[in-house]
């Protein structure tokens, strides 16, 4: 059903889509999607992680990867992101293909675990990582506004000459975090960003990640694995054991199951994949 | 908020193998990291200069002994404080993240090596110039060539040892692991590379290797500085192996560093 949803969207949404997959990087602009996965499939070591999926991710909007841990949210964030290895399939990122060179500053992409330079303080971090981006003298005076602004997203600016080492768990994340909003970034690819922080930091971060998304008309796709975040998003890609179970609204996904939670409607869609599996297995 | 900061977007800049510019941010980072790490600096400069000291009163009695080894040593130490320090450093790179993080941005791996070279070449140079000063004009060491000449082998040493450590650093799955590879890549080198006995009366086979061991020619070059005044065809060739060994473990350093990863 979702997937029926998910091909008539296509339609409405993008009448223009040209026929070809292959052409539209030239079409960029007319691209709904943000992600767009057909056939995706990952191998790490003998372990297939990621079964063929596929899925959207709208443009400007915030689409929440829900799954508990293990279930292959991180690989498939590195296969958007491009670092993955050993991917097969379709994976189309902003209208190219994942990992295209041309994507490295229009995305920004937030590891599970933060990775800064313990021994630099928060702004040389950020300074570091501008240099990368937006590299050369001339645009000196524009990194150090880039620079103050990411600080001042993740609520750091008192912590600016603050040693990144020396800072909290939650803190060092939302140094990561404003690494990632450098450069103003088309998408956003979070890795797990509420991880272990408390509620009031949490409230706050997805007050961010919605007025990035409503300000700046960027697309951010968080991945989690606490299904209460869920309710923030507005769309969902709820997956299990490597491949998608729905992909839908919150709204629409409780509505379907009859469930008062997000939760709730994926115990009921997991309940229900292992009764077609079964009864899969019991026709054979 | 597009429209007021697109110059990102709208003009990425391209990733090109090598650019200055982000090379030179990837030295000033990697030396900013150290300036936070005084007891690192401390030690890499000054404990070269403790050990010419010690080695100085160890032959008291036979400076003969002290020139020869001091000279080497002046070779060596570069080498080794480098290949420590960068296999260190790359390999917190690779396990803290921030290498996947700077491989999905637009930074070229060349520039992230050339900037590690850079970074410990300036550090390479402090520590040459101490330790050479201490032991030309404290300690007395005999040098008949130029001390620019002895500076230079101590630069190339330093990126050898850079290149070493940044390419064993892809084999270290963890600190302990990339320490251990300081006796099994460098002693061995210092065992042959004639700073003991002289390489021609090592059995044929030891001599064998230690002619293809880069630290072979990094303490070769040393001694004929200090024996010789002008520069000779033998000290040229040392310089030549020297940096071209260190130009091709950077290349397979360059070539451990990889974008995607499983």
């Amino acid at each position: 059903m979702t997937r029926l949803n998910h091909h008539m969207m296509n339609n409405v949404d993008d009448p223009s889509r040209p026929p070809d997959p292959h052409s539209h990087a030239a079409h960029d602009g007319y691209d709904a999607h943000a992600v767009h996965a057909d056939g995706l499939t990952a191998v790490r070591g003998p372990r297939t992680v990621l079964h063929g999926l596929d899925f959207t991710v709208p443009r400007g909007r915030i689409t929440g990867l829900l799954g508990p841990s293990g279930c292959g949210k991180s690989t498939l964030l590195r296969a958007i992101v491009g670092t993955q290895a050993n991917v097969t399939g379709t994976l189309d990122v902003l209208g190219l293909p994942a990992g295209h060179p041309a994507l490295r500053t229009r995305i920004g992409y937030v590891t599970q675990h933060p990775s800064v330079y313990d021994d630099l303080t928060v702004r040389q971090n950020l300074d570091y990582f501008a240099a990368v981006l937006d590299p050369g003298h001339a645009a000196a005076e524009r990194r150090h506004d880039n620079v103050t602004r990411a600080i001042d997203d993740v609520d750091l600016t008192s912590h600016g000459d603050a040693l990144a080492g020396n800072l909290s768990g939650g803190q060092r994340s939302r140094v990561s975090l404003a690494v990632a909003l450098l450069g103003t970034p088309e998408l956003l690819v979070l890795d797990e960003p509420t991880v272990g922080l408390d509620p009031v930091l949490r409230r706050d971060l997805w007050n961010l990640f919605h007025d990035i998304a409503a300000t700046r008309g960027t697309t951010l796709l968080v991945s989690s694995h606490v299904m209460d975040e869920a309710e923030r998003c507005h769309r969902l890609l709820l997956m299990r054991e490597g491949r998608i179970l729905a992909e839908d609204t919150p709204q629409a996904l409780r509505t379907r199951t009859g469930t008062e939670t997000v939760e709730a409607a994926f115990l009921h869609l997991v309940d229900e994949a292992v009764a077609a599996g079964r009864a899969k297995e019991t026709a054979r | 908020m597009t429209s007021t900061t697109p110059a990102l977007t709208a003009a990425p800049a391209p990733t090109r193998a090598l650019s200055a510019a982000r090379t030179t941010a990837t030295a000033a980072r990697v030396l900013r990291q150290l300036r936070h790490d005084p007891r690192t600096i401390a030690l890499m400069l000054l404990v070269p200069c403790v050990m010419l000291i010690l080695l100085r009163y160890v032959f008291d009695s036979s400076p003969r002994t002290f020139d020869n080894i001091g000279a080497s040593l002046l070779g060596i130490f570069p080498l080794i404080t480098m290949f420590l320090v960068t296999s260190i450093a790359t390999l917190r790179e690779r396990t803290s993240g921030t290498l996947e993080r700077l491989l999905a941005m637009p930074l070229g791996k060349g520039d992230l090596i050339a900037g590690y070279a850079l970074a410990f070449g300036v550090i390479a140079i402090v520590q040459s110039a101490l330790a050479t000063g201490l032991a030309l004009w404290v300690l007395g060491l005999k040098v008949t060539g130029s001390t620019w000449l002895l500076l230079l082998v101590a630069l190339l040493d330093a990126l050898l040892g850079t290149a070493l450590g940044l390419f064993v650093s892809a084999f270290a799955a963890s600190e302990f692991q990339a320490v251990q590879f300081m006796p099994a890549v460098i002693f061995p080198q210092l065992l042959l590379c004639g700073l003991f006995t002289p390489r021609s009366r090592m059995h044929p086979v030891l001599e064998a290797i230690s002619d293809v061991l880069p630290m072979s020619y990094a303490v070769d070059g040393m001694n004929q500085v200090m024996r010789h005044t002008d520069v000779t065809a033998t000290f040229v060739r040392d310089v030549l192996i020297v940096a071209g060994c260190a130009l091709l473990v950077l290349c397979l350093g360059a070539a451990t560093l990889r974008r995607r990863t499983a």
